[in-house]
């Protein structure tokens, strides 16, 4: 049993340090977003669950953080999204821009 | 010696987010930066839980993701900018 929270812990340790080298090394602002995001909520839960299975008694509280991570996390990162698009970032590689329809002109109030 | 090699590898992860935290050219890859450090850092407290024996610190990792999430919903609305009074 000891070994599986290892294996466990060590995949959530590797998926961390993705999630670290994703925010450094991307190239533009919603790469880093997806990233940064998806990586390390894998990271988180392996880790968590890693943590429960070495110890049986706080698996309460580990899936209590595992989800509110996984409630909290998605929205976190959609709103950071919709607000560095209209921040004004831009994809490097852009190719089409639906959103200009929608969130066009100075008097938009599209939430 | 488990606990040596997941605190090196979080800890690398701790180090590329704070790098892109201080360089990050617009304020909102800072923020970016910044929500993947909050997340983290709840391993690292919930690893503290597991290597100190003491479950007291997986109550501070909820309570840290909890303020976590509100930090970063309120540095987005600040990076959207103002749309009069929100």
């Amino acid at each position: 049993m000891e070994i599986v929270s290892y294996v466990f812990m060590i995949i959530g340790g590797v998926f961390y340090l993705l999630g670290g080298l994703g925010i450094l090394r991307m190239p533009d602002t919603f790469d880093r977003i997806q990233a940064g995001t998806k990586a390390t909520t894998l990271g988180a839960f392996a880790l968590l669950i890693g943590i429960g299975i070495a110890n049986p008694d706080w698996l309460l509280k580990v899936f209590l953080i595992i989800i509110f991570i996984a409630i909290s996390n998605p929205i976190g990162s959609s709103a950071l999204a919709k607000a560095a698009y209209k921040s004004g970032a831009l994809p490097s590689n852009l190719v089409q821009d639906d959103l200009k329809e929608l969130f066009g002109g100075e008097d938009d109030d599209v939430n | 010696m488990i606990n040596i090699i997941v605190f090196s590898l979080v800890g690398l992860g701790v180090l590329f987010s704070v790098i892109r935290l201080l360089k990050g050219p617009t304020t909102a890859d800072r923020v970016v930066a910044l929500d993947t450090f909050n997340v983290i850092v709840i391993g690292v407290i919930a690893l503290l839980a597991y290597q100190f024996e003491n479950s007291l610190y997986l109550d501070i990792a909820i309570v840290y993701a909890i303020l976590a999430f509100i930090e970063t919903i309120v540095f987005a609305r600040y990076v959207e900018g103002n749309h009069g009074d929100c």
